[in-house]
């Protein structure tokens, strides 16, 4: 006696074991940190300030979140659950210890993590060879090697660390930080604008095509320890700039709060492409130990600019995050392109707030979702069209596909429109990969895990030719692997 | 090649298949008739092992094999293959794309080599003439927005990339306009030979004044009822089923 399974629970079970994977880059390296004690108070910003030998103004910039943060609540809105953080059981500030004497070279780079980076697939000796891409690594909190800063000088451009460009480039820090994403903005926005440790500081000067994509990989390395990365990216006047975002994080037991801030701001006629492929650890099958991720990312626009944010989420266990435009200059552009993937107990509470100010600004929204097993991933769109946008013009597209019958999609489209020649369109879609398109597939000799891949990429194909050649190949290979298990 | 002895199936819980036998040999071709709901589609669903069809007794050995017993996709890359009667839709995927990985596949498994992306391309544009589809349509999502003449078209195409050795073929010929019927019937004929089988499922004579099959089943009731030769087709269409009833009972 043979028995075939029946069509609904085979899918299921397929479902099932293609989530069964354990995280290839889960792993912990023992580089010696210096690491603070946990807790969080004025004392605490003024050792993170003081250990970043940081003028006074930064020192009174921190501390005024501080006070603003200290009477916020968390946000409870959002489609996510996890038990309540305690802020003050975390640390604030963590760096590896070889950073005490920098490195001039890669030679001088700690060995292990060297190796911790080969084991995620990021060779760092080939990273110098590799044409077009700068890579600005950070490790926890301190960007350890910047590589290509040379090339990029001679055209004009600044990629550093912002501790470095807090003393390197002050005026324009000053003019610029806490601009687009304000210290009181949001909960985790201040609280990041009080402890922020590190991230990448960029500048494109006037009529400047940036001669690269830029590139940072982040890291989380220490237990326990938040982490608050600050990015903040300025494109002048008529400048064009691709920053490439990358993350991937070791396996843990606890979860891991990161609360990062990305400020942008496009000038006049400025075009800044930035580009997220995020892979934090998930958390295991039971939904243990994964990242908590809750960023605050918005891209500034002044008169025909544009901005884009094009992401792909696969990480994290919780997801919270809304890269946003405002588009304040006549004739810019915000464009949001999203593919958001989550599987097993993750949530992901992902979209985007495009506000139009000016006359005849345009926003694009493509937002893809794709759940699986027991997991939860929520949409939320903002339109705002003010009244002084005249001939403003969005375009919404939010599709969702299941894979299984325990997952979730929802949907929440905002859209607050208060002038009367504005259009504003939007699309909705639901879908299953069906029985009947894997039994296609699998009658046609590909593997079940092999045509799951191809439905989900073929599902995001709008988004990933949005990312440049290399990430979409990168975008590609994490949903399979993120995929890897849920069916078969 | 194929031989099924004494298959029953059920779906859903009722008993679709009951003690069909049928043997196919290398080279031949054998059309199955027979009214609406009689399992048709039943038998290439359990042969190709679809979801939620189950086997409850008999064998089928095909080369030699338990067919039974293989995973829906080896059943594919031993050279088992359906045209569907409804064929899917898989938006996003290109046909190129799509087509490229099963015929990759089913190459590996014969250990064949990869052909490069330039050798299949040109490949698949050839063969997209065969059937009469501009090539543009490889392009295009996987029978995403395919008119129904178009999708039966593309599983011919499918068939031809893929050189099966048992190529089941559920009413390919419904909804062809003449045009396309003598485009599919051609690359049937095209691909006959003395090793190549077919199982033709239809409704409609007319197919098999086309593509001459060696012989003529007729599957009432989850069993085959009559078996004969090309002319049992015309005998078919003249009379229709009832005056089988008789020999059913
Ligand atoms: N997935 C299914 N779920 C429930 N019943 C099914 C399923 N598949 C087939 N059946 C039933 O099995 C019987 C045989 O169906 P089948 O599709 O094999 O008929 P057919 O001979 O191909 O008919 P047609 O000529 O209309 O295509 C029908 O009664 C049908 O309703
Ligand atoms: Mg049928």
């Amino acid at each position: 006696m043979i028995a075939l399974q029946a069509g609904g629970p085979h899918v299921t079970e397929q479902v099932e074991g293609l989530i069964r994977k354990e995280y290839s880059a889960g792993f912990h390296t023992s580089i010696e940190s210096d690491t603070l004690r946990p807790g969080l108070d004025e004392d605490v910003i003024r050792f993170i300030s003081a250990k970043k030998e940081e003028p006074e103004w930064m020192l009174e910039w921190r501390l005024k979140a501080f006070r603003a943060w200290q009477e916020m609540e968390e946000p409870t809105w959002a489609h996510v659950h996890y038990p309540a953080i305690d802020f003050q059981a975390l640390s604030y500030y963590s760096a590896p210890k070889s950073m005490a004497d920098k490195p001039k070279s890669l030679a001088e780079v700690d060995p292990e993590l060297l190796e911790m980076y080969a084991k995620l697939g990021i060779p760092l000796h080939e990273q110098e060879a590799l044409a077009g891409v700068a890579v600005d690594a950070v490790i926890d909190s301190v960007s350890v090697v910047t590589t290509y800063r040379a090339k990029l000088e001679e055209a004009g451009v600044i990629f550093c660390p912002i501790s470095e460009a807090v003393h390197r480039f002050p005026e324009l820090v000053k003019k610029y930080l806490g601009t687009v994403v304000p210290q009181k903005d949001n909960f985790y926005a201040a609280l990041n604008s009080a402890v922020f440790s590190d991230g990448s500081f960029v500048y494109i000067p006037k009529g400047t095509r940036c001669p690269m994509e830029l590139s940072t990989y982040f890291r989380i390395n220490e237990m326990n320890t938040g982490q608050f990365e600050r990015t903040l990216i300025i494109a002048d006047e008529g400048s064009y700039v691709s920053y490439l975002e990358g993350c991937t994080a070791p396996m843990r037991d606890e979860n891991q709060l990161h609360a990062a801030v990305v400020e942008l701001v496009a000038l006049d006629d400025a075009q800044i492409k930035y580009s997220t492929v995020q892979n934090w650890y998930p958390g295991d099958r039971e939904g243990k130990g994964g990242i908590y991720n809750f960023v605050t990312k918005r891209g500034i626009c002044h008169r025909n600019a544009r901005i884009s944010w094009t992401q792909v989420e696969t990480g994290s266990a919780i997801t919270w995050k809304y890269p946003s435009c405002i588009l304040k200059g006549d004739n810019s552009v915000g464009e949001f392109y999203s593919v958001a993937l989550t599987n097993n107990f993750q949530q992901a509470d992902t979209g985007t707030k495009m506000i139009h100010i000016g006359k005849n600004t345009r926003s694009t929204i493509v937002a893809k979702g794709i759940s699986a097993g027991r997991s939860q991933s929520a949409y939320r769109g903002l339109v705002r069209i003010n009244a002084g946008a005249e001939g403003a013009r969005n375009y919404t597209q939010c599709d969702s596909l299941l894979i299984g019958d325990r997952c979730g999609a929802h949907t929440f489209p905002y859209i607050e429109s208060r002038n009367s020649t504005a259009q504003i369109e939007h699309e909705a879609t639901t879908s299953k990969v069906s029985d009947d398109q894997l039994f296609l597939c699998q009658q046609r000799g590909l593997d079940a895990e092999k045509a799951v891949s191809m439905i989900v990429n073929g599902f995001c194909r709008e988004v990933f030719k949005e990312l440049p050649m290399e990430f979409a190949v990168e975008a590609g290979k994490l949903l399979e692997v993120s995929l890897e298990g849920s069916v078969g | 090649m194929l031989e099924i002895r004494n298959l029953n199936a059920r779906v859903e819980g009722a008993d679709i298949l009951r003690n069909l036998s049928l043997t196919i040999k290398p080279g031949e071709v054998h059309a199955i008739m027979g009214p609406n709901g009689s399992g048709k589609s039943t038998l290439g669903n359990v042969l190709t092992g679809r979801p939620g069809y189950e086997v409850t007794s008999g064998e089928v050995l095909f080369n030699g094999q338990d067919l039974l017993a293989l995973e829906i996709e080896e059943r594919s890359r031993e050279g088992l293959f359906l045209a569907f009667q409804y064929p899917v839709e898989i938006p996003g995927v290109t046909n190129m794309e799509f087509l490229k990985a099963s015929v990759d596949a089913r190459r590996k498994h014969l250990g064949l080599p990869d052909l490069s992306s330039f050798d299949f391309m040109k490949l698949a544009r050839e063969t997209s003439k065969k059937v009469s589809l501009d090539a543009a349509f490889l392009k295009r999502g996987v029978n995403e927005g395919f008119s129904g003449g178009e999708k039966k078209r593309n599983e011919i195409m499918q068939m031809m990339l893929l050189e099966p050795s048992l190529c089941i073929l559920d009413e390919t010929d419904s909804g062809l306009d003449i045009d396309a019927l003598q485009v599919v019937a051609s690359g049937v004929n095209a691909m006959r030979d003395d090793k190549r089988s077919f199982i033709i499922v239809t409704h409609y004579q007319r197919l098999l004044d086309y593509i001459v099959p060696d012989h003529v089943h007729v599957l009432a009731g989850g069993r085959i009822v009559k078996s004969g030769g090309k002319e049992l087709a015309h005998e078919l269409e003249a009379k229709g089923y009832s005056w089988l009833e008789d020999e059913v009972a």
